[in-house]
């Protein structure tokens, strides 16, 4: 493995993009499910697919697209819909889950309109549908790395801001922490996130990467920087030994990163029920006296 | 030397068509501890949040520190804990100290890191309620007192000159709150925080206040506890009665 990394470029560019995206995805995360947004990287993501699809058409159909990396039209209507879903958040603020929806279905449905339009890319598509080992570019690698440089600069630079409004809002209000700007901030960067995975792990599976590795860290940890800490190793682990059984399977890495994913989660809940029943059984011994 | 921290000035509020305040007047200085009482829907949170500039007055005026709230910026001069607080997700994966430290967020400054002395001030501010050998533990495991205790040194941890709090003791049962109320008014007394407590309990703190203020859409009654005391039967008759009058319009508590 580490001799075909060695002599392929696309395997280095698949596997540094998982890296990058292994540690950057759980991590801002971890903010996402803790705010309950899990259902809006969703969204997102399928906005994103109405980008790449709207891209793989104008490439066949306008010769000045002809060049032009999907990638960049799927963060663009990504970023996009993440301002939109700000807004329709504001307009309906007492039906706030509306949004999700609306900008869900729409970005499906361009997404749809798109595909039906063009023919012939489906090869292209199944790779930003389920994620690829092959088809990530250096080009992409670059844009992934940005965007992870972006994020991190912004959970780095806010993340006292970030804990206080996702454990208490109405605190962190009272304290003046202007939410507003600090959300669409976030959203941003949630966009370029979902955006950024997608190349490897698939526009339909983007989401589980941001929420199952979180999910098995708020199960042992303690502290958040904790969660933090453990989110990132569980997604690194998922992420490389996903991109590592795609490639020698053959199989599309966005279902073995998320199946390894699963897999973590089950033996991190398999394993606390286990340290449970322990301890539960040495406190009868103890009560018992039969030490 | 009068120095009021809280000064509301024929303050009315309503949401939508609703009326929540009308023309209240009250004025809070250094050092006093004010119980807010009032039935349910009474517009005691609607004052809170009026105090911590959560909503603005629909007309009147408030003064905070002696200056205009909506020019008020120093945030960390006042602790709040709101009605609330402690129906945050359990699950939320934090230490208490992590709790703790945000309390620092606004004096800190955005785009900056923690102190360095972040760690021992929450340390003593956990000493301060009792709370010292919580400090790693995760703050869903605690029980609700317990949990309350913990949004006190939150709010406590920014040398705050005031603490707001509404109906802190939901979800607390009797025993604990006696003692919880007690530390509020350890604090008021050896440290000189001035506090305005929204509850229902005026029994329970009635030994501990310096000043009451009865709300029931305007101001009731405010003034010293001894006068509520000397009325309160009056006060809770014509309350809870049909016939709802105002009473002592706009007088002020340092009048007294
Ligand atoms: N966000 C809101 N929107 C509309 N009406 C509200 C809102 N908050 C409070 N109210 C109304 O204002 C009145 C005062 O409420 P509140 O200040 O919460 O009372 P209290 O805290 O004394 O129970 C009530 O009639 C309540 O229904
Ligand atoms: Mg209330």
């Amino acid at each position: 493995m580490i001799s075909a990394i060695v002599d392929y470029e696309f395997l280095q560019n698949a596997f540094a993009s998982g890296l990058i995206i292994g540690l950057v995805a759980p991590a801002l995360g971890l903010f996402i499910v803790v705010r309950r947004l899990a259902l809006i990287a969703d969204a997102l993501s399928h906005v994103a697919l109405a980008g790449i699809a709207g891209s793989l058409f104008l490439s066949q159909n306008v010769t000045a697209f002809a060049a032009l990396n999907p990638l960049y039209l799927g963060i663009g209507s990504s970023v996009a819909g993440s301002l939109l879903i700000d807004r329709l958040r504001e307009l309906y603020k007492s039906y706030e889950e509306l949004a999700i929806p609306i900008i869900m279905s729409g970005g499906i449905a361009l997404g749809a309109i798109f595909i039906s339009l063009a023919q012939g890319f489906s090869t292209d598509l199944v790779g930003y549908l389920f994620g690829s080992v092959s088809a990530v570019g250096r080009e992409d690698l670059y844009t992934i790395l940005a965007v992870a440089v972006i994020t991190i600069l912004f959970i780095v630079l806010t993340y006292k801001e970030l804990f206080s409004m996702s454990f208490d809002p109405k605190y962190s209000r009272a304290q003046g922490i202007s939410s507003r700007a600090l959300n669409i901030g976030f959203m941003v960067v949630t966009a370029l996130v979902v955006a950024g995975s997608m190349r490897i792990v698939g526009i339909l599976l983007v989401s589980s990467l941001m929420t199952i590795p979180v999910a098995a860290a708020m199960q042992i940890a303690k502290g958040f920087r904790q969660a933090m800490l453990y989110a990132a190793v569980f997604g690194e682990l998922s992420v490389l030994g996903g991109l590592f059984a795609a490639f020698y399977l053959d199989l599309a890495p966005g279902g073995t990163i998320v199946v390894i994913s699963i897999t973590i989660l089950l033996l991190v809940l398999g394993g606390k029920k286990l340290a449970a029943s322990r301890s539960a059984a040495r406190n009868e011994e103890v009560e018992t006296g039969e030490l | 030397m009068a120095e009021p921290l809280i000064e509301l000035e024929d303050v009315s509020y309503r949401y939508g068509d609703t009326s929540a305040l009308e023309q209240i007047f009250l004025t809070v200085e250094k050092g006093e501890f004010w119980a807010v009482i009032g039935p349910n829907g009474s517009g005691k949170s609607t004052l809170i949040k009026l105090i911590l500039g959560l909503i603005r007055p629909l007309s009147g005026q408030i003064r905070l520190f002696g200056q205009d709230s909506s020019d008020f910026r120093e945030k960390e001069k006042i602790g709040y804990v709101s009605q609330k607080s402690n129906a945050f997700n359990r699950a939320f994966p934090a230490t208490v100290r992590e709790v703790v430290r945000s309390g620092l967020v606004k004096k800190t400054g955005l785009f900056r890191r923690y102190p360095a002395d972040a760690n021992e001030k929450v340390d003593s501010a956990l000493a301060a309620v009792g709370m010292e050998d919580f400090t790693e533990r995760s703050i869903g495991d605690l029980s609700g007192g317990q949990q309350q205790r913990v949004f006190i040194a939150r709010a406590l941890i920014s040398d705050p000159e005031l603490l707001v709090l509404d109906e802190p003791t939901v979800g607390i049962d009797r025993k604990h709150m006696q003692s919880f109320y007690n530390m509020l008014g350890r604090l008021n007394r050896e440290k000189g925080i001035a506090i305005v407590l929204v509850t229902h309990d005026v029994d329970t703190v009635s030994e501990l206040v310096t000043h009451v203020a009865c709300v029931n859409r305007s101001i009731h009654f405010h003034g010293p506890h001894e006068e509520y005391s000397r009325q309160e039967d009056r006060i809770r008759s014509e309350w809870y009665g049909h016939a709802v009058r105002r009473v002592h319009h706009g007088r002020k508590a340092a009048d007294a």
